[in-house]
């Protein structure tokens, strides 16, 4: 019985659509490859067939006109989720997002709620270089007005889409394409992982090391690795990108107090410099070795698997950090 | 055409866009006092495509609109003392003063919102429109911008988006031949707008915009199409603001702004449609002379006492910054 329940990331996706679209006649999937398996996997399978094409909508490539026209159903009193198969595409659909739905409940002082669900699926690897592969989750949470959030495990995804699709505010839900076959146990039905609430995913003294999406797999396994050397790192998957949930971040420093932040996107006015700052901000001079990041370098996303591999950072560079960072300081 | 209207109806049409032009006129003086600080686009010259479409629109269609909306809100219901008061930026304004003129919003007569990103709310309304055919209400969306929407592809995009999937949805575009500065020739080959829109499959009409007889009839049926599953229309309107771009200047050549020949504002001054539907009340004798100006002076008299009671109205405080950033 319990392992029925053991469910791929995507299908935990596919859950949480079904689930919602039942639930809430308000609730629709609007954008381009909604019925294509080759776009979204099996994430909307039996959709199309269970609500029709009125609430499943496949689209032509007008990012542009369809995330507005996501963003205006949800004004005028839908709960559309719009879905981009490739993050980068969302680029020509910026507006709607960022001066619209972003600003909209603020420009008219509020009772203007936005309920939209922007979907983007992270596609990095594969030799599909700059274009196919940018996670871009810190461009969306410089945003004021927009919600931000990543899963890490299919639990989460469920649970977190879910609550996005009930929020009230533009929710950007950002998943990458190497989960969707990691799988866990998914309880049936409805339930809700809050947004703006990190998990610890393990407890340790050494070393905080927090992640988000699929950077926290790699801390896990670096976390099991460091346990090998006698170091007790504690792992945190941050989960929303916004509202962060900087509180439980700073709690575990206080008691670690070391910190090494892994992000997927790039460094440079990235998600690991916001947390680096907030930490510091909250705990001057409480850190016995500084505060490590390990991100993208500042370098667009190269094809060749050469260059992929010293790219994408993984569980063995959390390890030399963290080592480094464990033995230079004197707790 | 006229036929089409009851002396009742008319005589509202011209209340409706009498009371624009005095609402818009009365902007200037606390503009040039500096008393009204926020930037202010004067829709003077362009009262009947507003009142038009929205004659034709009941309560429960939506409309959308962009930086020149003062009409299209007042057109379609929206209440008078909060858009007074909003573009003072002062706490009972519609947008509570954190929108200005430019965002202008009343839910309860269905104008859902004005933003002024070029074309940026055409969208919204296909969505509008959208939401309304998966809710299978028979509700229309109207999308209200202007002839420079018509160089940003979002148009085009949510053109073809609206006619594949046959969207009650109203593309309005008041083509008033000037992109801010720039004369429409110098922005497009072709003057005619609404051709653009009949590649996509779309019905797309071009009309005298200050007729207000001729842009109903054209909003009715566009109406009438839409809500039997006909849509989307492209209408567009060929008008003219008497004033310039933004603010009270009239952008006239040889001064500062120096944009627009003085015998092209004077040949439309001479179209005023405004003055149009005056002239055929009171020459075909639906209204006396003394009956309208019993009408024009308690149009003055609602939009003066907007003014005195925006000005009685408090800034938002300080302590108010943060609120509203999210729907709580």
């Amino acid at each position: 019985m319990m392992n029925d329940r053991i469910l791929p990331f995507s299908l935990a996706i596919n859950e949480a659509l079904d689930l919602m679209m039942a639930r809430d006649e308000n609730v629709f999937l609007i954008g381009q490859g909604v019925k294509s398996p080759w776009y979204v996997g099996n994430t909307t399978q039996g959709l199309l067939s269970r609500y029709g094409a009125l609430r499943v909508i496949d689209t032509p490539v007008s990012e542009n006109a369809v995330t507005g026209s996501a963003v205006g159903a949800a004004i005028a009193g839908m709960r559309p989720v719009v879905v981009h198969p490739r993050t980068d595409f969302l680029m020509y659909g910026l507006d709607p997002v960022i001066n619209e739905a972003a600003n909209w409940n603020y420009m008219f002082a509020g009772n203007a709620p936005v309920p939209v669900v922007f979907w983007l699926i992270v596609n990095r690897g594969g030799e599909q270089a700059a274009q196919h592969s940018q996670a871009l989750h810190a461009l969306f949470a410089h945003i004021p007005g927009l919600k931000v959030v990543m899963a890490s495990n299919a639990y989460d995804a469920k649970g977190l889409l879910i609550s996005a699709i009930e929020d009230n505010n533009p929710v950007v839900y950002i998943d990458d394409r190497w989960l969707y076959n990691t799988s866990c146990f998914i309880p049936a039905g409805v339930y809700r992982v809050p947004i703006g609430a990190a998990a610890v995913k393990k407890t340790g003294r050494d070393i905080t090391i927090t992640a988000l999406s699929f950077m926290v797999g790699e801390a896990m396994a670096a976390a099991d690795m460091l346990k090998e050397d006698g170091i007790a790192a504690e792992v945190i998957d941050l989960r929303s990108v916004k509202p962060l949930d900087i509180r439980t971040v700073v709690r575990s420093v206080r008691k670690t107090r070391r910190l090494l932040v892994v992000d997927n996107g790039w460094m440079t006015c990235g998600v690991s410099a916001e947390i680096s700052a907030c930490v510091s901000e909250r705990l001057p001079g409480g850190l016995v070795s500084g505060i490590r990041r390990i991100a993208l370098p500042d370098v667009p996303a190269p094809a060749s698997r050469t260059l992929e591999k010293v790219y994408f950072p993984a569980a063995d560079h959390i390890v030399r950090k963290a080592k480094q960072m464990v033995r230079k300081g004197i707790r | 055409m006229k036929r089409i209207l009851s002396n009742r109806d008319a005589a509202g049409l011209y209340r409706s866009m009498f009371r624009i032009r005095v609402c818009e006129e009365s902007f200037i003086g606390p503009i040039m006092r500096g008393i009204i600080r926020c930037p202010v686009h004067l829709c003077t010259g362009q009262e009947a495509v507003a009142v038009g479409v929205c004659a034709a629109l009941s309560r429960h269609d939506l409309i959308f609109g962009n930086h020149r909306s003062h009409g299209h809100y007042l057109a379609k219901g929206g209440d008078l003392n909060k858009l007074v008061a909003e573009v003072y930026c002062r706490r009972d304004g519609c947008a509570g003063g954190r929108g200005g003129s430019m965002h202008l919003r009343d839910v309860s007569a269905g104008m859902l919102g004005s933003a002024p990103i070029v074309a940026g709310t055409i969208s919204l309304a296909v969505g509008a429109g959208l939401a309304m055919k998966i809710a299978r209400k028979s509700g229309v969306a109207v999308s209200f911008f202007g002839d420079g929407a018509a160089g940003e592809g979002v148009l085009y995009e949510s053109l073809n988006l609206a006619a594949l999937k046959r969207l009650p949805v109203i593309f309005v575009c008041e083509n008033n031949l000037y992109s801010t500065h720039m004369p429409i020739r110098e922005c497009r080959v072709s003057k005619d707008i609404y051709k653009i829109a009949r590649p996509f499959g779309a019905r797309a009409w071009q009309a005298d915009g200050n007729n207000i007889f001729t842009v109903l009839a054209k909003a009715k049926k566009a109406v009438s199409l839409c809500r039997s599953g006909r849509g989307p229309v492209f209408l567009e309107f060929l008008t003219y603001r008497m004033h310039g771009h933004v603010g009270p200047d009239d952008n006239v050549q040889g001064a500062h702004t120096d944009i627009r020949p003085p015998a092209e504002i004077e040949r439309w001054r001479r179209k005023d449609p405004v003055l149009f539907l005056r002239r055929y009340l009171t020459g075909s004798g639906v209204l006396s002379e003394k009956a309208v100006a019993g009408l024009e002076s308690g149009v003055m008299n609602e939009i003066a006492r907007a003014h005195a009671l925006a000005l009685t109205s408090s800034f938002p405080g300080p302590r108010t910054l943060r609120k509203h950033v999210y729907d709580e």
